[in-house]
């Protein structure tokens, strides 16, 4: 379903992305693991045609998201890392939107957000502004609407970042669903190994760039020899912190803050 | 089609809810009204150039249309921060029609505050002397409006993040105000100067409700027309360009 081969990104003279080669099968729950900065939201990005590679190829579903982007887009959604909400329209708004964006046809799209809305608790808050939830709450928002529509592959980029333990019960629980009953092939980051470990059927391990493992959960671990995958991405990654320099999405966050905070 | 309508419906959406900000940008045009209008009525009419505050209507209202649909085509930048642009951008839409729903949004929003300013006009003493023109006039507002809404999405899409804001501001929508014949009148200018206003595309905006609603015209009113929809063009498929080159 999808297939990436010696995939390349650099910004200026920084390889992001570095010659990374993996596939993910039809029905798959691939999860794609590394430390801050590795270069995960990066190859996300590329796969779903918000950024150009430097170099290499890409195919969804038999597609290349350069250069037949709109086919491409059909055939997934995504839950962004970085917040993507609209806050100054409502919980129900932010669902319309996305509904009418991505075709579902009205009564579905009425039924399936009233459905999600209620399953991650914010359907008694529909008709209030984004800008009013706290942090938990839009996280939940996002992940709703990435639902709304059933896509062939589904993305997501730290889905269960910020949210409580009940939250992300309720996540994976639907992730498996939605991967079990219509067979969507789900590409996954967390920093979480126990969420990794429980819901994905393969995983990736990715540091500075390079992909440095790739397979089962269980094989990750005999290759390591260790007893929890915890243990085993340390063994992979090293147990030095990033300096993630802030990116520009960072210093675009950090702006926003100001922005809104300056408005009120 | 549906994408188009619900992008625009969501500008209206916000406009509407941003009841301080529509006050908040009435006041410069409010400022321009009065005080220049009380200030140099007097030297306009010794100069014979007949009453100043009907003179300036137009220009006024043609300054809150610019303004207006710059900054929601800037409304780009905030989407980007804010983090929306990439939900749209990622939606199974062609960009091209995303740019449209946003710039039509933009521009009727522009229209909206148009009408507004026009309403205070008229309360501070504006008369136009050809009231069945208004139709015609508004017909200048809004080609005004997508004129500069396009403008404003090709740059919001050039634009990395806020910084170039300021930037914006001070070297392009400023001077396309006072280089647009709002607030003097066009005939006899030096030549660099005249050179200036008949390149900036709010002259012919201007000039086009001048001519309709008070007969008084520099370029006259079908080339006024023919300019702003030959520019209006250009600008929507450079907008449309650079907003399909987006990448975040
Ligand atoms: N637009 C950009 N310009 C320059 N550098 C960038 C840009 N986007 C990302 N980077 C850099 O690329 C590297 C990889 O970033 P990426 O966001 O892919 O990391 P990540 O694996 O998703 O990390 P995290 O777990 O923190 O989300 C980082 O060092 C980041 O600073
Ligand atoms: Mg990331």
């Amino acid at each position: 379903m999808i297939q990436v081969r010696n995939l390349v990104k650099t910004f200026g003279t920084f390889t992001a992305v570095n010659d990374v080669s993996f596939d993910v099968a039809e029905g798959e729950i691939f999860a794609f693991l590394g430390p801050n900065g590795a270069g995960k939201t990066t190859t996300i990005k590329m796969l779903t045609t918000l950024l150009r590679p430097t170099s290499g190829a890409i195919e969804l579903d038999g597609l290349d998201p350069q250069t037949k982007q709109n086919e491409a887009r059909k055939r997934f959604g995504i839950v962004f890392q970085d917040p993507s909400l609209d806050g100054e329209l409502s919980a129900a708004e932010n669902m319309e939107i996305h509904g009418v964006l991505y075709h579902v046809p009205r009564k579905l799209r009425r039924q399936r957000s009233e459905e999600l809305l209620k399953l991650f608790e914010l359907w008694d808050r529909r008709a209030e502004q984004v800008k009013k939830f706290s942090g938990g709450m839009k996280r939940r928002l996002e992940i709703a609407r990435g639902f709304l529509h059933t896509p062939k592959i589904l993305f997501l980029d730290e889905p269960t970042l910020g949210l409580d333990p009940q939250s992300r019960n309720q996540l994976w629980t639907h992730v498996k669903k939605v991967n079990e009953a219509e067979r969507v092939t789900v590409f996954l980051t967390t920093h979480y190994m126990d969420e990794a470990d429980r819901v994905a059927h393969r995983i990736g391990v990715i540091d500075h760039g390079k992909l440095v493992a790739q397979g089962t959960p269980k094989a990750i671990k005999e290759q390591t020899g260790k007893e929890s995958l915890e243990e085993a991405f340390l063994a992979l990654t090293g147990s030095t912190i990033r300096d993630e320099s802030a990116g520009s999405a960072d210093q675009m966050r950090q702006f926003a803050r100001m922005w809104s905070g300056g408005r009120r | 089609m549906s994408a188009i309508y619900i992008l625009w419906l969501r500008e209206l959406k916000r406009y509407t809810r941003s009841r301080v900000q529509i006050v908040a940008s009435m006041g410069q045009p409010l400022l321009y009204l009065f005080v220049l209008g009380f200030g140099l009525g007097p030297v306009f009419q010794r100069a014979g150039n007949g009453d100043y505050r009907q003179f300036v209507s137009p220009g006024v209202i043609g300054m809150v249309v610019l303004f207006s649909s710059i900054f929601s085509g800037l409304g780009l930048l905030f989407d980007r921060q804010f983090g929306f642009l990439k939900e749209t951008l990622v939606a199974p839409v062609s960009r091209l029609q995303i740019m449209a729903g946003r710039t039509l949004g933009g521009a009727t929003v522009a229209v909206l505050q148009g009408l507004l300013v026009s309403l205070v006009c008229v309360i501070a003493g504006f008369r136009p002397v050809h009231p069945a023109a208004v139709p015609l006039a508004l017909v200048f507002m809004m080609l005004i409006a997508v004129v500069f809404s396009a403008l404003g999405v090709a740059i919001g899409s050039s634009l990395q993040d806020m910084q170039g804001f300021q930037l914006i501001m001070n070297f392009m929508v400023m001077p396309l105000f006072f280089l647009s014949g709002a607030l003097f009148p066009l005939n006899g200018l030096p030549k660099v100067l005249e050179l200036a206003t008949s390149i900036d595309p709010l002259s012919y905006g201007i000039d086009g409700m001048r001519a309709v609603l008070l007969g008084i015209t520099h370029f006259g009113a079908f080339t006024d027309a023919v300019v702003l929809v030959a520019v209006g063009a250009v600008l929507l498929v450079i907008g449309a360009y650079r907003f399909s080159k987006i990448e975040i």
